[in-house]
């Protein structure tokens, strides 16, 4: 190959000859890596055609239809929860060139983003971070202004309770997804997302926001009060079964219920159990009554305290002598109602009434938060005994409204409801006690307030029955009772000569001060926010104020009842009122 | 131009009937390109940095000039002259080599830029087109693979300074194209074998200690994610599609903070398409080979060295860079040649190409004196 036949004379060197033979096998080299390159640049667009190609490739979450949730309103069509349209701001961490500046400015316009926070979940996602959920159109358009690539808005629906913390428990709260956690917002989530879109029909509770507002005002006041640890009330309306209010506090804003401790958001009305002393002698007394084996003109004898194998059961403030039923009721003695139950047929005939009274099983509500009530596992006699005046069975305190609207009425229930009933959709009513019984019963829980531990109920303006109740509070901790710690309640009926609503107040460990004259007892606690609620709920529902004659017919038949005694003082009706009910 | 007869033995005029008017004319090409990219691509980058968005296309345009002027003085030189300027360059630009380890400006943990006169110049890259002829007359100067050591020598110290910048980039492509240089000058490929090892240990010394380095590679292994440019270089290739978005339209290079060097690439797939971005290739591809196959022809060792040394230069500066964009090697601060911004990198270019037109032009030749 050396030159022959070359024009050029000039030897080629072999150096020169090697090197030509070793650029081609560089340009073939080179021609490899060009085609490699071309072939990935065509592979790129043709395997990945999906890629949006708008607005630099942003990354749109499947925005999944966002059901509208109907409205929740009050029995008014007042609104308790509705729905916002808002902007969700959410960033895509890869096309955000300084995370670093760009979280300290979003922070830095953006309320309740802390910057570190977001810079750590910007880090953390890789394509998709939201930076705030449900934040403001002032907010979208500070962020606007930043002009930070890679952040982007999506239109979020909020859920939102105008009315804050006045029906939280009831109404309940939403997550972030519009999902019910609690409340009715739970309990109605398939009915407020089910059926068309929109102009969906507001759902419609049973609550009377008028109501609810002045129960929780009062409840709050004896809250703050009484330092309780908590307090629940109730108003029932005994005809159509409507709960009108529903409070337990202390409650939460459901708007921030993330933020709510987990004992505001718990409902206790409806989710927790409670021994509730004396008011229960509503029940035992009106199973006595009803069972016909004792008249309210029969007398049982308190001088001994009563002793039940080991168990000895005691008055506070024992009369030490025999007493009628009506005393019994009256004084609150818990040996003359444990007697009376005895009388009346003893633990069969008080379990068979408490199941007549719905009150052995889980309470039936539009609500999630409900509690089975903790009952006796054998009703020997002492725990009948102790039942009768309300220890050693708990019940949550809207099972124990339900069963007082009973006996308070004509002797008959409705299933209670959060959700409005037309007069025509109200159940059929179930019989509790008869109606003579219950007649029996508005007159002693009348005695109680006019005569006996629930005083501090008369001056409403309407005639009013209760009964006071302070139990002493179970140790969850070890056995037996805590010293000082107790529920106070006090359950009312109003306007005694038409009952109509149910109310009951119960405080969890007030601490008693000078206005309740140091005492915890329901009858100085609970008691005055009955009256405060009855007195101003009354005109609200268009309760006219009891009339002089209905008045005078509870006197006359106190007056019979004095008569029909002979021989008994005088004082042992009008007694003083008995600081220990 | 058409109009100089061939009989015209002017300088210029014997220039134009013996110079490779095809690679010119691609080099022009890719010139004229990039220009029409830095336009595109440049603005958001220089808006961030500048406040201001055509700082860069300014001083691009004002730096074409000066590139055009060398380019076509340096191509004029026969190879003799060649070869004294690589000399004189290489000389000049090794010593601002060695004093931008003192004097250096330091850019991200790096001092590879000096302050002459008021403008930024980065030596290496005039040092690099110097070293590769420098480099080829000692391998030529003797007979066979006599004069390799001597070469392997200057290249090892230009190397070693590089090294201490620490400039990886340009130390891999000043080490490719010396390896490429003695493999056409006939290395047996035992040697070649064990030169290829000796990169792999060198880059496995570099993982191991330049942890930025170690940080590209752990990122372009780790299939979950790539680098952040690359993964903006990447979507922008995808979003722009075959045909692209259109001129202007590109989002990419408002997030790409080397949109306008590094990453102008992935910014011309994004605006242009992929189509656009083939042709480009096509003519890197074109130059190199056309290149190749006029050094094929080359009358003698030096000017076949040389010229093979500058074309792989170019070539595996283009190679790498797009290599980069498309997420084939992992990332490596690379120039694509005559496209990307750069003051510095177009000056040297220019040097390099017009060195490389003189060395292919027809009856270039360089006697040596034994």
């Amino acid at each position: 190959m050396t030159g022959l036949g070359m024009p050029i004379a000039r030897p080629v060197s072999p150096a020169l000859v090697v090197g030509r033979r070793r650029i081609r096998v560089v340009a073939a080299c080179f021609a490899i890596a060009f085609v490699s390159i071309a072939a990935r640049l065509v592979d790129m667009t043709m395997q990945r055609p999906s890629e949006p190609r708008v607005a630099g490739g942003e990354p749109v979450p499947a925005n999944a239809p966002d059901p509208r949730r109907a409205d929740i309103v009050d029995r008014n069509g007042e609104l308790l929860a509705t729905n916002m349209r808002v902007p969700s701001i959410y960033a895509d961490p890869a096309q955000i060139h300084d995370i670093d500046r760009a979280a300290d400015e979003l922070a830095a316009v953006l309320s309740g983003v802390a910057a570190d926070e977001l810079k750590r979940r910007l880090r953390a996602a890789k394509r998709f971070a939201w930076v705030k959920q449900e934040s403001t159109a002032a907010e979208q358009a500070a962020v606007l202004r930043l002009g930070i690539p890679g952040v982007g808005f999506r239109s979020t629906e909020k859920r939102v309770y105008p009315r804050g913390r006045l029906a939280a428990h009831a109404v309940g709260f939403v997550d972030i997804d519009n999902q019910g956690l609690a409340g009715l917002e739970h309990a109605a989530q398939a009915v407020l997302v089910g059926g068309a879109p929109s102009g969906k029909a507001p759902l419609v509770t049973s609550l009377d926001l008028r109501v609810q507002q002045v129960v929780r005002e009062e409840l709050l006041r004896a809250h703050e009060r009484f330092h309780t640890k908590g307090a629940v009330g109730i108003v029932l309306d005994r005809e159509t079964g409507e709960l009108l209010s529903l409070v337990s506090l202390p409650d939460f804003d459901p708007n921030q219920a993330r933020r709510a401790s987990a004992d505001s958001r718990k409902n206790r009305a409806t989710g927790q159990t409670y021994e509730l002393g004396s008011v229960f002698k509503v029940l035992s007394t009106a199973m006595a009554l009803d069972s016909g084996k004792v008249a309210l003109r029969d007398g049982f004898d308190a001088t001994e305290p009563l002793r039940i194998g080991r168990h000895v059961i005691r008055d506070d403030h024992a009369k030490k002598r025999t007493l009628s039923v009506p005393e019994i009721f009256m004084y609150s003695s818990n040996i003359g109602t444990a007697k009376m139950v005895f009388a009346a047929g003893g633990g069969e005939a008080l379990r068979g009434f408490f199941e007549r009274a719905g009150m052995l099983t889980k309470p039936v509500l539009e609500l999630p938060e409900l509690a089975k009530p903790q009952l006796p596992k054998r009703w020997v006699d002492i725990t009948t005994a102790t039942v009768a005046f309300g220890h050693g069975m708990a019940v949550t305190p809207l099972q124990f409204v339900d069963a007082v609207a009973a006996l308070a009425g004509d002797g008959t229930r409705v299933p209670p409801t959060l959700l409005r009933r037309a007069p025509d959709e109200v159940p059929p009513r179930q019989r509790v006690i008869e109606a003579r019984t219950a007649e029996d019963m508005r007159w002693l829980m009348w005695l109680t307030v006019e005569k006996g531990t629930g005083t501090q109920v008369r001056d409403t303006g309407y005639l009013v029955g209760g009964k006071t109740g302070t139990a002493d509070k179970f140790n969850p901790n070890g056995r037996g009772y805590l010293r000082g710690a107790v529920i106070a309640s006090f359950v009312a009926v109003f306007p005694l000569e038409a009952p109509r609503y149910v109310v009951l107040v119960m405080l969890d460990e007030p601490r008693g001060d000078a206005g309740s004259r140091g005492l915890r007892y329901g009858g100085w606690t609970a008691a005055p926010v009955v009256r405060e609620i009855i007195s101003r709920i009354g005109p609200v529902l268009g309760v006219p104020p009891s009339s002089a004659l209905a008045r005078a017919e509870f006197e006359d038949r106190l007056l019979t009842a004095q008569r029909g005694q002979p021989g008994r003082r005088k004082e042992a009706w009008v007694a003083a009122v008995v600081a220990r009910d | 131009m058409i109009a100089l007869p061939r009989t015209d033995r002017t300088l210029v005029g014997s220039w134009w009937w013996t110079v490779d008017r095809v690679l010119l004319a691609s080099i022009a090409a890719l010139l004229l390109v990039g220009t029409i990219l830095v336009f595109a691509a440049s603005p958001p980058v220089s808006e961030r940095i500048y406040g201001d968005g055509t700082r860069f296309i300014v001083k691009h345009i004002v730096f074409l000039g000066p590139a055009l002027t060398l380019l076509f003085g340096v191509s004029l030189l026969a190879p003799r002259g060649v070869l004294r300027l690589g000399v004189l360059m290489l000389g000049l630009f090794t010593l601002l080599l060695v004093l931008t380890l003192f004097l250096g400006l330091e850019v991200k943990g790096a001092r590879r830029w000096l302050i002459v006169a008021g403008t930024q110049i980065q030596p290496s890259e005039f040092v690099k087109p110097a070293l590769a002829v420098v480099a080829a007359y000692l391998l030529s100067r003797r007979d066979g693979l006599q004069g390799a050591p001597e070469a392997v020598a200057l290249v090892g110290l230009v190397l070693f300074v590089v090294v201490q910048q620490p400039d990886l980039g340009m130390a891999a492509v000043i080490g490719f194209v010396a390896g490429l240089q003695l493999f056409v000058a006939g290395l047996a490929w035992p040697w070649l074998a064990g030169l290829a090892g000796l990169a792999a240990l060198g880059a496995i010394q570099a993982y191991l200690v330049w942890p930025h380095f170690q940080q590209r590679v752990d990122a372009f292994l780790d299939p979950h994610s790539v680098g952040y440019q690359v993964e903006q270089a990447l979507r922008a290739v995808t979003a722009g599609g075959m045909l692209g978005r259109g001129p202007g339209e590109g989002r990419t290079k408002f997030l790409l903070p080397d949109a306008h060097a590094d990453f102008i690439f992935a910014a011309t797939a994004e605006e242009f398409g992929v189509l656009a971005c083939l042709l480009l290739l096509l003519l890197f591809a074109f130059v190199v080979l056309r290149g190749l196959w006029g050094v094929h022809r080359a009358a003698d060792r030096f000017t076949q060295l040389a010229a093979v040394g500058l074309i792989g230069q170019i070539g595996i500066q283009a190679v790498i860079n797009m290599a980069v964009n498309l997420n084939l090697v992992p990332t490596k601060g690379m120039t694509l040649p005559f496209v990307s911004y750069g003051g510095s990198s177009l000056l040297a270019l220019a040097i390099a190409a017009g060195m490389l037109l003189a060395l292919t032009r027809r009856n270039a030749r360089l006697e040596i004196d034994r």
